[in-house]
């Protein structure tokens, strides 16, 4: 197959908020192609977990969605019943916090093991064997033990391995994860992020990774996708998007965050706060309001997502700002 | 800057915190000078959050001391005054400011209030310091007048801190006060955290697993690890020439450029992550 693994354009939603509806996501557009890894970046509100969920057919009831999802060639939307339980065996999703998203009176192996034995009819004494082997892949020994342990023995660091794993049971061609290391301290996220990064490797999978973390996107994505107002600014390869990003927004949140390696006099914060979708000012663009470089030709018109050096820019001025966005040293 | 100059506000010596046979906090010393900030870095569970309740009174030691602005406080107050001049000497700012605020109270009534508790001014002097104080913060007229609900994540931890610093401390405590907070966000919270030092001289106590952060905020750090410190000195030698391996791996588990997860990082933290029991944060 040559085309990506997954599709997305011009995905627009939105919910219903007493009364009102409000776009939650405007015109994204991404691809992921077989094996790859393509990190999601962004603030409060900016709508990567919403992309996730959209991908995943999670939206809330009543979600308004217009643009198109394609795996593997075929429509996300059309699919109903098998078709879509099918989807999802293809497409796992790990989520932020592993003990909201565990039924916390179920066995470990109960829920390793219900997409197998539901979804795929496996036997439950072969399903047991294989989710013990994931757990060892995982890092995870004494597996039949484990399977038979409530989540509150786990700790949050192996609940989660434990969500990785069960994940990968269903052999799946996209993980989902959204925030998988947020809760996590780090050295438990150096092992988690170690643990996902060689299994996916291993088993030629691609990822769409949501993070706060442009640093952790960067360092484990083969390309960055940066969300803002529930647009995407800006795709760029990963290696490139610290040193030389193509929007003033990446830059910034960049240049917002303070170094370990020394201290900065004063941080350039960017003034005023995240927008979400619906904040932003109709028909320009959405970062004009906070964004240094701004001019009125920003605020003509919402800027088109537009191919630049092997990487795209939603900025009108991307062009003339080639290689001045760069991180500016912290003052 | 040098700390030798400047006179001690808080002084913890071979502080110890056991729960039934546990020991969370073990024997740990540390002093914190007038206008200085010091960070405890730790995982879940090191015992920094302990120690923290114990110099503000939520926790009693189990040994050890704690003197601030040179009185004792590691036995119980003994009256109100004594409980109140505590409060004035020590605030307070938590992870979450989601849960950290009366839901029914406004930022100038949860601000008016300390201020009527601890200095018990006349109207119209609180109502100036009010004021002056959601102005150091950057609220404006409209979310000084707002009820939590109606502010971000960012706007709510500026009325924590507001709140905080309305008792005049000499120190304030930040438990991961930043952790939780949008990156561009939390640059502006730290460059007024940074601003309100250089105002009013009050002494911070940094508690968080953020090093860009501790870098950014504190001159010297501990770092904890079960409880005990295996790590003191300032916070740029801390980071740049690490001495304890604990030190060295958490640093080196933080995402950089060119930074690659390993699993030798995961092999030497398996046994702390079998200990990790906090509550997920952020």
């Amino acid at each position: 197959m040559n085309g990506p693994l997954l599709a997305v354009d011009g995905l627009t939603v939105r919910l219903e908020v007493r009364g009102e509806r409000r776009p939650v996501l405007r015109d994204v557009a991404l691809t992921v192609r077989e094996g790859e890894a393509l990190g999601l970046v962004g603030e409060s509100g900016s709508g990567k977990s919403m992309t996730a969920r959209a991908i995943d057919r999670l939206l809330p009831r009543g979600a308004e969605v217009d643009g198109s999802i394609r795996f593997d060639g075929r429509d996300v939307h059309t699919l109903s019943g098998a078709d879509l339980r099918r989807y999802r065996n293809q497409v796992a999703m790990i989520f932020q916090d592993p003990r909201a998203h565990v039924n916390p009176v179920r066995r470990i192996g109960d829920y390793m093991t219900e997409a197998l034995r539901t979804n795929l009819g496996t036997p439950a004494a072969a399903a047991a064997n294989r989710a013990s082997d994931m757990l060892s892949q995982v890092g995870i020994d004494g597996g039949a033990r484990r399977l038979r342990q409530y989540p509150h023995e786990l700790s949050g660091g192996m609940l989660q391995r434990v969500m990785i794993a069960a994940a990968l049971l269903t052999e799946p061609r996209l993980l989902l994860a959204d925030e998988p290391t947020t809760a996590l301290d780090v050295t438990t996220q150096a092992e988690v992020m170690a643990i996902l990064d060689g299994l996916r490797r291993e088993f030629g999978l691609a990822m769409l990774f949501i993070t706060h973390d442009l640093e952790l996107a960067a360092a484990i994505c083969d390309r960055t996708a940066v969300m803002y107002a529930g647009q995407i600014v800006e795709v760029r390869e990963s290696g490139r998007l610290h040193d030389d990003p193509l929007h003033p927004y990446t830059a910034a949140l960049a240049a917002a965050r303070p170094d370990i390696t020394r201290a900065a006099g004063r941080l350039r914060a960017i003034p005023g706060r995240p927008l979400s979708a619906f904040e932003a000012p109709p028909g320009e663009c959405a970062f004009a309001p906070r964004c240094p470089h701004a001019q009125d030709a920003c605020r003509a018109g919402v800027p088109p997502l537009s191919e630049l050096d092997g990487g795209l820019s939603r900025c009108v001025r991307a062009h003339e700002l080639r290689g001045k966005l760069g991180e500016p040293a912290n003052a | 800057m040098p700390d030798n100059d400047r006179a001690d506000v808080l002084e913890v010596t071979s502080l110890r915190k056991e729960f039934g046979g546990l020991v969370a906090v073990d024997d740990v010393s540390f002093r914190v000078p007038e206008a200085g900030s010091l960070a405890i870095v730790g995982e879940s569970g090191s015992g920094k959050t302990t120690i923290a309740r114990m110099i503000v009174g939520l926790e009693r030691p189990s040994g050890g001391s704690i003197s601030a602005c040179g009185q004792d406080r590691s036995r119980p107050a003994r009256s109100l005054a004594d409980r109140r001049r505590r409060g004035r000497e020590v605030q307070i700012v938590f992870q979450d400011p989601y849960t950290s605020l009366d839901p029914r109270q406004t930022a100038e009534g949860a601000i008016d209030e300390v201020l009527r508790l601890h200095h018990g001014w006349p109207a119209d002097r609180r109502r100036a310091r009010v004021a002056e104080l959601t102005g150091l913060v950057g609220l404006d007229e409209r979310q000084s007048r707002a009820l939590p609900r109606a502010l971000s994540g960012g706007q709510r931890q500026r009325v924590a801190i507001a709140r905080a610093l309305a008792a005049q401390p000499r120190i304030l405590i930040l438990d991961e006060s930043v952790a939780a907070l949008d990156v561009s966000i939390q640059a502006q919270v730290l460059n007024l955290l940074a601003d309100i030092r250089d105002e009013t001289g009050v002494s911070y106590i940094l508690i968080s697993h953020d090093l860009a952060v501790v870098r950014q905020l504190t001159d010297t750090t501990i770092v904890l690890r079960r409880g005990q410190v295996v790590e003191h000195g300032p916070t740029g030698r801390v980071l740049d020439e690490p001495q304890h391996a604990y030190t060295r791996l958490l640093r080196d588990c933080v995402p950089r450029p060119g930074w690659k997860p390993a699993r030798q990082l995961a092999q030497a933290s398996a046994e702390q992550s079998t200990a990790d029991k906090e509550a997920p944060r952020e």
